[in-house]
Order: structure tokens, then sequence, then C-alpha cells
């Protein structure tokens, strides 16, 4: 990467290594010095300018930074690199950037950049507090370029191995892979001493590895580099392999030593099979992702229909209500944005679940059974809500912050990673279905429910109100539906269409599974949402849905009630 | 009218309800005379009188009028299917759909070396796409008569591939109107790629000339027009011909009880498939008049929203009463016309409220609520409707169960 940047720019990576060996040549011969520096620093009498406490020396050289000219600029920093550890990072961050300045009169090094006003503002170099009193005016930027922004970005490299966080270190020793020389090589042995962490040792020695087989002459020394490749992913590990069993444009072998070239294939077999493996798993997961999204968007219909046979068209915009809610709740809170999403989860289930109640008492009970009727004002009420949301909110999408305990990854290794939003949708999902599933088995509401949908006139002779019965059931399915919003709101944008792009799908799911079946809904959703996502990359996404609409008519044909239909007297 | 009488009414028996009461034959009558008049006096109110008269009726109200007439003929369509036989098709829009890009190709290849790129024989979106010659499913789209054989022949053979599948594994009510649905929402998909070679998300337009005639002039419109009404009579005539034959029977029946009938050893499936099938040709033949009216066709002619918007036409009009679908189709689409002109925000929010209205208050539509009149005013004068009225009762229940 590193490489390809300054390559980017018209620098060629030979200049580059060229440019690094001088580097390390003279932090090489400085080095033993800066050993010596150390040990003396409590002599020196350290200066309070800066709020860090500095050596002279380092106090020295910034002066001489500020005033230096670019060539001199370049063996200050090398200077700089000898003298310093961690504590540079920022310096050299906002040298990079341009944002380093200095006082004309005292030399003093100072960061300048705009605040959240968007107004230029002064901040101390290294604690990156505001200067109160010190404007932009007086002050004069330290030049940069393309030569001094490479060497920047080798030191901060440099710090970062060496001194950084872990994930810093980690993330250090992953760019650095892509460019494995000699010089590299010296500050990945540096780095490797010190290091406590197996994983970013291991990662070290992967470098040496490379630089191994790359540079040694020896076969058995080379073709044990590339055993300690064989159980890697990274990328640059792949390319490197790949390159040795590469033929070039006259069909003779890159590398003449066949022992090489006999372990770098073997390792690459073992390389690709690990990926394949992978990439199958991804696929799962981004399945079974899209399968949680289908069973939350899904199950509120199946409860719906199931009970009372009625199709919810405006199933979606209870969806699309409850991603509303979402954003309105974010409007309200702005200064809890981390727990916005915990207070949206009962606010939509309250918003949709009485829309719900709403249109049940005002349209559905009046159409009862006349489904295709019911289906059609359905429609009409979701047209409605659709306009409405249009109206007050805006045609445009809405943005809907994700918190940042959502946002991120883990990271299994380089080829397969689990976002954690999805990851919480997909657990969410299910514990929306282990509740539902508790509240139709084990309160007298689900019982009640259960009766209903079996033989409606029986229940109510003997004494359950089937209409109340049927305005919580139609409550509860469109509550669910608010609650599926919320997690959609993470996912997507939120917009008038959100709950109409979800609605076919979700249909599908219910038709799949068995009408009236809870249990089916979930096989379905998620053996649909997973074929889905398999399918994608041999067919793309549009041919996908088409195959898997074609597949569920023609399964239709098979089992015409679904993958687990009702049984005994409530099958018709 | 008398004569239309003994064509149809023969056949059935007298106590066979509503459908082939002599008031059914009337309309059918009234319908064709309207729309033979109105098509005649609109067409010479836009030739021979001057702009400036009063009754002088514009080029654009009559491509208007034409439009409506394509709708009215796909309104007749669903409601043939979902009327007469209780089957809710949610997917007839693609039909029509694809009857307008069978029209469409045809036009697209009539414009010849007078696109943007002047390709004789790619259309202009295929030059676009670096495509080197035409793909296997335009060839001979040049020609009239295979183009209109091929916009028939597809969306015909789609409905008995559909229809064969679904009624033959018992796929009824809401479920069966779910699959139609997602069916046009799977075509809507497709035609929206690229590389399906139907002009993507742009369609087919630009269209320049229909067999050699211009179709900008004023008189290939009138001619449009008049053809679109010629067809939507022609259709009207044989649907009504269909509903009063034995197998127009045999489908109410099955509307009425699908189980009884089937147990009365009639192959309940066949019947239904024959008729989807004709009434998908109904709405592709409106589909490939309305495409060189209004100049262009796009996949969104595919979204669900469409199909659905047509069954509200004919729940408004009436379903079960072809002239139902008729009023129905125009009034709506007049109104939209009209909201849009003034409120375009209004629409969706009339027509919402139009979909919950009808369905609650108006289940039988304008037509039901004119025959309720007609029934009393016939009941009021004595002349012994009652048998008719009582069956017509049975018959409204059984389609609603």
């Amino acid at each position: 990467m590193f490489a390809n940047v300054l390559s980017s720019w018209g620098i060629s990576v030979k200049q580059t290594r060229q440019l690094i060996g001088w580097v390390f040549s003279l932090s090489l011969l400085l080095g033993s010095s800066w050993l010596y520096a150390q040990q003396s620093i409590d002599k020196i009498e350290s200066t309070d300018n800066y709020a860090v406490a500095i050596s002279a020396d380092v106090d020295q050289l910034f002066k001489d930074l500020a005033a230096a000219n670019l060539r001199e600029k370049s063996n200050i920093i090398t200077s700089l690199d000898q003298q310093s550890g961690r504590e540079m990072l920022p310096v050299y961050q906002a040298m990079l950037n341009g944002e380093l300045y200095y006082d004309k009169e005292s030399l003093q090094l100072y960061q300048v950049k705009d605040n959240d006003q968007g107004k230029e503002s002064v901040y101390s170099v290294f604690s990156g507090e505001l200067v109160e009193g010190q404007t932009a005016k007086g002050l004069k930027k330290v030049r940069v370029n393309n030569k001094l922004r490479k060497q920047l970005r080798g030191s901060i490299a440099r710090i970062q191995l060496l001194f950084g966080e872990r994930a810093e270190r980690q993330a250090a020793a992953q760019t650095m892979l892509d460019n494995i020389s000699p010089e590299t090589l010296a500050l990945f042995q540096d780095a490797a001493e010190n290091e406590s962490d197996q994983e970013i040792r291991d990662l070290l020695a992967v470098g040496m590895a490379m630089n191994t087989v790359a540079t040694a002459s020896a076969t058995e020394e080379r073709v044990a580099a590339i055993g300690v490749l064989s159980t890697r992913l990274e990328t640059p590990v792949r390319n490197q392999l790949m390159n040795l069993v590469d033929k070039d444009s006259s069909g003779e072998f890159v590398e003449q030593d066949a022992a090489v070239r006999a372990a770098a294939e073997s390792a690459l077999k073992e390389i690709d099979g690990k990926i394949r493996f992978y990439g199958f798993m991804e696929k799962l997961f981004f399945g079974l992702s899209l399968g949680s999204v289908f069973l939350l968007a899904a199950i509120g219909l199946a409860i719906t229909f199931g009970v009372m046979g009625v199709i919810n068209m405006a199933h979606g915009e209870m969806i699309m209500l409850g991603a509303y809610t979402t954003y309105v709740v974010q409007l309200l809170m702005p200064n809890h944005l981390e727990w916005t999403i915990l207070v949206a989860i009962p606010a939509a289930f309250l918003v949709s679940g009485s829309v719900g109640v709403i249109i049940e008492r005002t349209v559905i009970r009046f159409l009862h059974g006349r489904p295709l009727e019911t289906l059609l004002a359905t429609f009409g009420i979701s047209l409605i809500l659709q306009q409405l949301v249009r109206t007050i909110f805006s045609p445009l999408n809405r943005q809907v912050s994700t918190p940042d305990w959502l946002s991120g990854s883990i990271e299994l290794n380089p080829v397969f990673s689990l976002t954690y939003n999805r990851l919480s949708i997909l657990i969410f999902s299910l514990v929306v279905f282990a509740i539902l599933m508790l509240v139709m088995k084990k309160t007298s509401l689900g019982l009640n429910v259960r009766a209903v949908s079996q033989n409606r006139n029986m229940a109510k002779a003997m004494g359950i109100k089937t209409e109340r019965v049927d305005s919580m059931t139609f409550g509860l399915g469109s509550g669910i539906a608010g609650v599926a919003g919320v997690a959609l709101s993470q996912l997507t944008n939120v917009g008038p269409n959100l709950g109409q792009s979800y609605i076919i799908d979700s249909f599908m799911v219910v038709v799949f599974g068995g009408v009236g079946n809870l249990l089916g809904t979930l096989v379905g959703s998620f053996s649909l949402g997973v074929a889905n996502k398999f399918l994608e990359p041999v067919t793309g996404a549009v041919l996908a849905n088409i195959i898997i609409l074609v597949f569920i008519i023609l399964f239709i044909q098979k089992r015409p009630k679904g993958l687990f239909p009702q049984k005994g007297r409530a099958a018709e | 009218m008398i004569s239309l009488k003994g064509l149809f009414g023969e056949k059935s028996a007298p106590t066979a309800g509503s459908l082939t009461s002599g008031f059914t034959s009337r309309t059918t009558a009234i319908v064709v005379v309207v729309l033979f008049a109105t098509t005649i006096l609109a067409s010479a109110a836009n030739l021979w009188l001057s702009p400036d008269s009063p009754l002088y009726v514009s080029t654009y109200t009559i491509t208007l009028l034409g439009k409506y007439l394509c709708y009215a003929l796909l309104a007749l369509a669903v409601d043939i299917v979902w009327g007469y036989c209780g089957v809710l098709s949610l997917g007839h829009a693609a039909f029509f759909a694809l009857g307008g890009y069978g029209m469409g190709m045809y036009l697209m290849r009539q414009i010849g070396d007078r696109g943007v790129y002047g390709n004789p024989e790619l259309p202009d979106f295929m030059v676009f796409l670096n495509w080197e010659s035409l793909p296997w499913y335009w060839l001979g789209m040049d020609q009239f008569w295979f183009a209109m054989l091929i916009a028939l022949a597809v969306p015909g053979l789609l409905a008995f591939v559909f229809g064969w599948l679904a009624f033959r594994s018992r796929v009824t009510g809401v479920y069966l109107s779910i699959m139609t649905q997602a069916l046009t929402y799977a075509l809507m998909l497709a035609f929206f790629r690229n590389e399906m070679g139907f002009g993507g998300n742009n369609g087919l337009t630009d269209f320049k000339d229909i067999l050699g005639f211009s179709l900008q002039s004023d008189n290939v419109r009138v001619a449009l027009f008049a053809i679109t009404a010629l067809m939507l009579m022609l259709a009207y005539v044989l649907s009504h011909f269909i509903m009063c034959s034995r197998f127009g029977r045999v489908i109410v029946s099955i509307r009425d009880g699908e189980a009884r009938a089937r147990f009365m050893g009639y192959r309940t499936e066949r019947f239904k498939v024959w008729l989807f099938v004709y009434s998908a040709l109904l709405a592709a033949v409106a589909g490939a008049l309305y495409v060189p009216q209004v100049g262009i066709i796009n996949p969104g002619e595919f979204s669900p929203i469409n199909s659905i918007e047509v069954v509200v036409w004919v729940a408004l009009g009436g379903r079960g009463t072809l002239y139902g679908a008729i009023i129905g189709a125009i009034l709506v689409n007049y109104a939209k016309t009209r909201f849009t002109a003034i409120m375009p925000d209004g629409w969706l929010f009339a027509l919402g409220a139009l979909f919950v209205l009808v369905t609650v208050f108006l289940p039988k539509g304008i037509a039901g609520f004119i025959e309720q009149r007609v029934e009393a005013m016939r009941g009021d004068s004595g002349s012994g409707g009652d048998g008719g009225s009582s069956h017509k009762q049975q018959n409204a229940e059984g389609a609603s169960a």
C-alpha cells in the first residue's frame, strides 16, 4: 500500500527503497547515540513549552525544523526518529496533513486546523488541546514536499509498529507486508524482539519469511519459509506465492528452483482451500443476515395471516413506521445517540402496534371473511401511510446513525470478518422469535389466538372474545413489524419506500414456510436468505431474486400449503 | 338490440341469474352504441371542426381518450378473471406491459437510421451499450404482423404456463394474488436490467412512425383512438358472448363453488387456465395499443402498484359486470388526470382512500349501485324481477366469500 500510494504520485518503488534505505542507514548510525541520550535525559532540563516533557535536544530540533529548508528537514526528522518515541506521532501526522505551523518569533510549533464550527484555531501540537489567546495570524506553515511526506509516512509506520497500541501495531505490520524489503526487514526484526503479543509476532515472522523467500539463496531455507507462509491468508503472501509459480511471457517459469516452486504450489493450494472455506462461511453469514431481516419482516405477517386469514398489504408500511420512529427518537435525544436504539425498540412497537389496532378497528373489522377485499383495503392504507410519511418527512431518505457499539466488526482473519450490526440483528431476530413463541405458547393471549385461528366459531362459543383477539393479534403483528423497522434502519436508508421493498419477499417467506406456522416462517426466511446469497455471485442479484421467485412458484406446485402445513382440523 | 338478445340469450336457462338476464344483453348494446357514438363524434370534432369552434376536440384530448380506452380494455381483462371467476390477479399489468413491449420493439425497428446514432439496424440503446448485432429475439420484429403475433403470443404463453402451474395445484385466493404480484415484480426486475436488451431503465421510446404513418400526425392519432375503441367494442361483445356461453356458466359456477363444480365432473383448472389466457390476451392488446399513443414503454409499467390500481378501477366500477370495469377505469383515470394537475401530492391519498371506501362501503361498485336502482324501479312497477334479484344476491354472496 505504501508503495502504491507513492507510485501514484509518480515515485517508483525503486526510489522508495532507496529512500528508506537511506533513512535506515542514518538511523543505524544514530541508534547508538540515541541510547546514550536516553540515559542522560534526566540530567537535561526539560522545557515546558509543549506541556509534555521533551528533552532539550528535541526542543532544539523542533526549532531547527521550523527554520530549516526541505532537505534539512529530512535530516531533522531522521534525528527526531532516533531521539524520541511515540510522543512524536501527532507531530508527524500534523506535518503530513500540512497542519503544522510555527511562530516566527519563538519558533514554537503549533497545530492549526479548523474547529467544529469550521473556524481556524490553534492547538498544542502534542496534547491536541486548544491554545487560548493564540491566533493563526502570526504563524507560518511548516512546508513539506512529496519526498518528506513519504519519509513521514515511513516514520509514522515505524512509530506505530514499535510503540503503538496493539491494534496500531497490528495494522502497521499488516500494511508493511505489502512492501517487504531489507529495510522493513530490519524494522521487523527490531519489533519482533520487543513484541509481546503472539499474533503480531506471527505477523512479523510472516514478513521475515516473505523476505527469506524473496532473497535467500539456499533451497531448504526458502522451502521452510514457504512452510511458514502456507498457514497465512494475507493477500501479499498469496501474491508472492502466485509470483513464484508464474510463467513469464516466453513460457519459462519465473522461479528457477523446482523445489521452491513445488512448495509454493502446495502452499497456494492450502491457502486457496482455506480462502474458499472462509468465502463459504462469509456467504453463509450474509445469507443468515438476510434471513434474519426476512424473519423480522415476515413474522408479523405470519401471525396476522395465520390467525385472521388477512393479508395485510400495509405490513411493509408498519416496518417503515418503525424505522421512522427510530429516526424521530434519535431527533428527540441527540445527546444520547448511543441508547436511541434501545428506546426506539419499545417505541416502534407501540407506534406500529397502535396504528395496527386502529386499522383493524376502523377498516378490517368490516371486511371480515372477505380476504380479497381486505387485501385491497389494506393496500389503500399502505398508499395513504406512504404519502403521509412523504408529506411529513419529505420523500428523501433519512439517515439513522449507528451507535458505536453496533459499528465495526470482529475480524477473525484477513478474509473473514463479521460486522457487529449484522450479527446483532441476527441475534435480535432470534430473540424476538423466541419471545413470540413464548407469547404464543405460554400466555392466555397466545392460547386465545391459537384457538381462534383453529376454529373461530368454536372459540366464540367457548366465550373467547374473538373481536378482541383479532385486534390484539393485529396489534402484535404490526408491533413486531415496527421492531423490524428499527433493525432495518441500521442496515439501509430510511425512506417512504422502505417497507415496499421487503413486502414481496416477506410474502414469499410466509407462503414458502406455510401459513400460520411460526416455525415454518423461521425455516423459510433463513433458507430463502441463504439461497439468495449463494445464488447472487453466480447469477447477479436481480437474477437471483427472479430464480427464487420462480422456485417458489414451482415449490407451491409440490406443496401448496408450504413447507409446514397446518395439520388436523385447522386445515380446511 | 333484439338480435343481440337472440344471439346471446337463447342458450341460457331462464333461472340462471344476472348474467343472462335481458339487462346485461341490453347493456352490451348500450355500451357498444355509446362507444361507437363517442368515437365517431370525437374523431369528427377533431378532424373537421376548426380549432376555434367550441365543440373542437384537441388532439391531446383524443390521445387521452385513447389512453383511457386502453385502460378500460385492461380493466375488462381483470374483470373477466376477478369478477367472473374469482381469481384476483395482481399481475395483469405484466401482460399489458409485455404486449406494449412487443409493439415497442416494432416501433423501435421502424426508427431505422433516424436515431441519434444513425445506426440502420440497431436501436440507440444497443449502440450505446456497444452491442454488435441484434439479439435473436429482436429478429423479425420489423415486420408488423410478426411483431403483433409475438406481442400476443408471449403474454398468452406466459399466462398459460403460469395459470397451468398455479391452477393445476389449486393455488387459490390470496395465495394466487401474491404469486401474480411476485410474477410482475420479477419481470420488472428483469426488464430493469440493461443486459435483457429492452432498453433497461429507459425502456423503449422516441418512436417515429407506425406502418409508414408518422405518429405525430393528427390523423394517425385519431385512427389509433378509433382502433382502440373498436378493439374495446370487439372485446366487450366477445367477452359477453363467452360469459353467456356454456363455458362462461362453468366459470361462474367455479367462482361460486369451485369444489362443487369439480365434483360435478368439470376440470375446473382447464376452464380457469383458458379464461386466464383469454384475459391476458386482452391485456396484451390493450398494452400494444397503449404504447404508440403514449410514445413510451418502460419497466415501470410492470410495477405491482400498476396492477393493483387496475383492480381498484374494477372494484369501483363494479366487478362481475363488464361495463362496470369500463366505467371504473375511465372515472378513476379521469380523476387521476385532473387530480395530479391540481394537487400532485394529494393523488395517492385520494387513491388510497378510494381503495378503502370502495371496499368497505361500495362492495359491488357503481354498477352494483345502478343495478340495485334498476331492480328497485322494476320492483315498483311490479314486472316480476324478484326471482332475478334473489339469484343475484346469492351470486354476490358467493363472490365475496
